[in-house]
């Protein structure tokens, strides 16, 4: 059982990663903030250049 | 003992593949069933990860496991930051993972499944995994910079020039040519254009809901967001029944193409958070969900190839876009193989995020291995269909005829038998008014993927929602694909005129990005206006334009990469690049030169202009059908002159360095040791 709970921890935790939760969390240890509308916004507007330059991929 | 069982196993795995690619290669005149193509592509990644990444990584590269990454050294808990190795492998292989493997290698699919699939894994063992986990690492050695960067820096100035007119080429024609397949593929179906139309309204929702209701909850959201999509595609049954809305959602090609030039335009000027992010998140749900679950159901259903594996159109006179085996069907399947794209995220994002050297290997060349299986799958999707309604389904009206009549008389005619009766019943099926002429490769893609996922599960009974899932899957990563292509196109515009007149490079100055979206989406939008009103199609001359455009960013990369490897004292083995490096230059030549000057006007554009000169009467348009066909030539003309510029800047610098003329300098980070290997021992 205990590998079964690794691997879907791995894949929930890499989820996390590409749907952004986890720089997320980072954000919020780094800026010592609690989720909020307010925290989020400031979240965004710091990744936003980093996201509208990347291309995706054909 | 252990030894022996690891050379056993490998034996074993090495034997499993060539039998199969044998099998696929030799076997004649009967269908084979697809698992043969899965186990050729699963063995030959798995030796080619085994050993020849092995090689790369400790010969050619001397990866060093004690060196310190960048995210290591340069941490700010932002851009640089040491990531667990699976997370950076998923996030990079969602970057990754676009259309392209999906639809190039249904359209090469003309050819038979052989051709596509010995290139899709040699290519992808020997060529695209290479590029990407080359650039990756020497990306990871120069604190993560970009491919145009390490052009500048390692080969000229000029070099780096290129790659900047390379990048934004490819953006310009592969918007264009994605427009284009989404407008096919939605053309005249009110049910794919209101499930499309609907995730517009659907992402707004996740981002406002992302916003101001659950900040930070994007897999809440996207779950949400694909269930709402899923209502979406229901919806669109009863949309497409009900005789009010279907004549509201029924469009043609030219409504549909101003339509999405507009959304466009719109995309790239709204706010991020509001419609890019959320779809960016809702897109790659989907995309790797239904990647997934297309792989169970070929693994689960072993469906039976219907195609041969070698058509008659391997001699070029092929009906869904003309041209011979060599270079087309190198350049048609494109990502799937080899992509220069992945060269741009193996220097954009990853290198930031990876914590060892060592995890290059299995991130750059691992994920390029995964990309290419999808390419396998889409090469299985489409040969599960009978050829006769493939090639119904896939050529242009110019290509077979102007009437569904002509069109199977022509392609019965050829010995690929299809009747009138046969497609209405595969229309009826997915609920569609006509299948014929759906150029672009995402139709046939959905067809094939509706029949395996309706085998799989509820039969024929919802063979319509699982083609319409299909069409919206393409889609909607398709609309994802243009709306954050046109935002980085615009960036991209932004700086490079900022230079010459500082106000158009603030990116928040909002006549710049107005006039500077316009710029992108005009350019392309041109060239999607040019494809709909093409009497071939518009795919057969779009899509090697795109294929060619690709290569010609992989040969970039490639030059780069072998640079790099010449000057840091290993151009003993710049073969690993140079080999790939000049079968790409062999291809996108070639196939630059039979776009331009073959004398079949059916490949060669400037023949085609000279024939409908010749016309008479004259056709509707002419002034601007042939402007288009000359104006084609000329871009084609351009990529060569591109080609040719980043290879003898980048000759000249191995001759130099090689002949002791040049100090070998590189831009490599200096030597840092890493604390993670001491952790590690600890």
């Amino acid at each position: 059982m205990k590998p079964l709970r690794n691997l879907m921890r791995t894949i929930f935790n890499t989820l996390r990663e590409i749907f952004d939760e986890n720089a997320y969390e980072r954000f919020l240890l780094r800026t010592h903030s609690s989720p909020s509308v307010a925290s989020y916004r400031e979240f965004m507007r710091e990744r936003e250049e980093a996201m509208a330059r990347r291309p995706r991929c054909c | 003992m252990r030894g022996i069982a690891k050379v056993l196993l490998w034996g074993a795995v090495a034997a499993a593949g060539a039998l199969a690619l044998g099998t696929i290669a030799l076997r004649r005149g009967e269908p084979i069933n697809a698992m043969w193509l899965v186990t050729a592509a699963l063995c030959s990644y798995a030796v080619g990860y085994r050993f020849y990444s092995k090689f790369l990584a400790a010969k050619v590269l001397a990866i060093d496991s004690l060196r310190a990454t960048p995210a290591e050294r340069l941490d700010n808990g932002c851009d640089f930051i040491p990531t667990n190795k699976w997370y950076v492998f998923g996030h990079h292989f969602a970057a990754i993972a676009g259309p392209g493997p999906l639809v190039g290698p249904v359209l090469a699919a003309q050819f038979g499944y052989l051709p596509s699939t010995l290139w899709i894994i040699a290519g992808a063992v020997f060529g695209g995994c290479v590029q990407d986990f080359v650039v990756l690492l020497f990306s990871i050695r120069r604190d993560g910079k970009s491919l145009g960067q390490m052009a500048r820096d390692e080969v000229s100035k000029v070099a780096g020039v290129v790659a900047f007119i390379a990048v934004i080429s490819i953006i310009i024609i592969l918007l264009a040519v994605v427009a284009l397949v989404v407008v096919n593929a939605l053309k005249s179906s009110p049910w794919g254009t209101f499930t499309i139309g609907m995730t517009i309204p659907i992402a707004l929702l996740m981002g406002v809901y992302l916003r101001y209701l659950r900040p930070g909850r994007v897999l809440e959201a996207s779950v949400l967001g694909f269930l709402l999509v899923l209502l979406a595609i229901v919806g669109g049954q009863w949309v497409s029944h009900s005789p009010v809305t279907a004549g509201i959602f029924t469009l043609s090609g030219p409504t549909l193409a101003i339509l999405i030039i507009i959304y466009g335009f719109a995309a790239s000027a709204v706010p991020v958070w509001l419609l890019l992010a959320p779809r960016d998140y809702l897109s790659t749900f989907v995309k790797l969900g239904t990647i997934a679950i297309l792989t169970i159901g070929i693994v689960a259903i072993r469906p039976t190839l219907q195609m041969p594996a070698l058509t008659r159109f391997i001699d070029g006179s092929g009906p869904v876009f003309a041209g011979g085996i060599f270079p087309f069907a190198f350049i048609t399947v494109a990502c799937g193989a080899i992509s220069g794209f992945h060269s741009l995220i193996a220097s954009g994002t990853t290198p930031k995020m990876i914590a060892r050297e060592p995890q290059a290997r299995m991130i750059g060349y691992g994920a390029m291995m995964a990309e290419s299986l999808v390419g396998i799958m889409a090469v299985i999707a489409a040969c599960t269909l009978q050829p006769g309604p493939y090639f119904a389904v896939n050529s242009g009206a110019g290509m077979v005829g102007q009437t569904p009549a002509a069109a199977v008389s022509t392609i019965s005619g050829w010995g690929f038998p299809v009747t009138l009766d046969q497609m209405n019943t595969m229309a009826n099926d997915v609920d569609e008014k006509t299948l014929f002429f759906r150029t672009g490769g995402a139709p046939a893609f959905a067809l094939g993927m509706a029949k395996i996922f309706s085998d799989s599960l509820g039969g024929k009974a919802v063979m319509a929602l699982w083609y319409h899932f299909a069409i919206m899957f393409e889609a909607l990563f398709i609309l994802t694909v243009l709306d954050a292509g046109t935002r980085a196109g615009r960036f991209m515009v932004q700086d490079a005129l900022g230079h010459i007149w500082k106000p158009m490079g603030r990116t928040s100055w909002y006549p710049s990005i107005v006039a500077t979206s316009a710029m992108v989406v005009g350019a392309w939008g041109y060239f999607l206006w040019q494809g709909i009103h093409d009497p071939l199609g518009g795919i057969n001359s779009l899509w090697p334009l795109f294929g060619i455009c690709n290569q010609l960013l992989a040969a970039v990369a490639l030059c780069v990469a072998t640079t790099i490897i010449v000057k840091t004292g290993r151009a003993r083995y710049m073969g690993v690049t140079l080999a790939p490096l000049c079968w790409l230059v062999a291809v996108t030549f070639t196939a630059s030169w039979q776009k331009i000057f073959h004398p079949n006007p059916l490949i060669g554009l400037l023949a085609h202009a000279n024939q409908l000169n010749a016309m008479h009467p004259a056709p509707a348009d002419l002034a601007r059908k042939v402007f288009n066909d000359r104006l084609d030539a000329v871009f084609a003309g351009f990529l060569v002159v591109l080609v040719a510029v980043i290879v003898v800047e980048a000759a000249m610098q191995w001759f130099a360095v090689l002949s002791g003329k040049k100090e070998a300098v590189t831009s490599e980070a200096p030597f840092v040791n890493t604390r993670f290997a001491a952790e590690e021992l600890a």
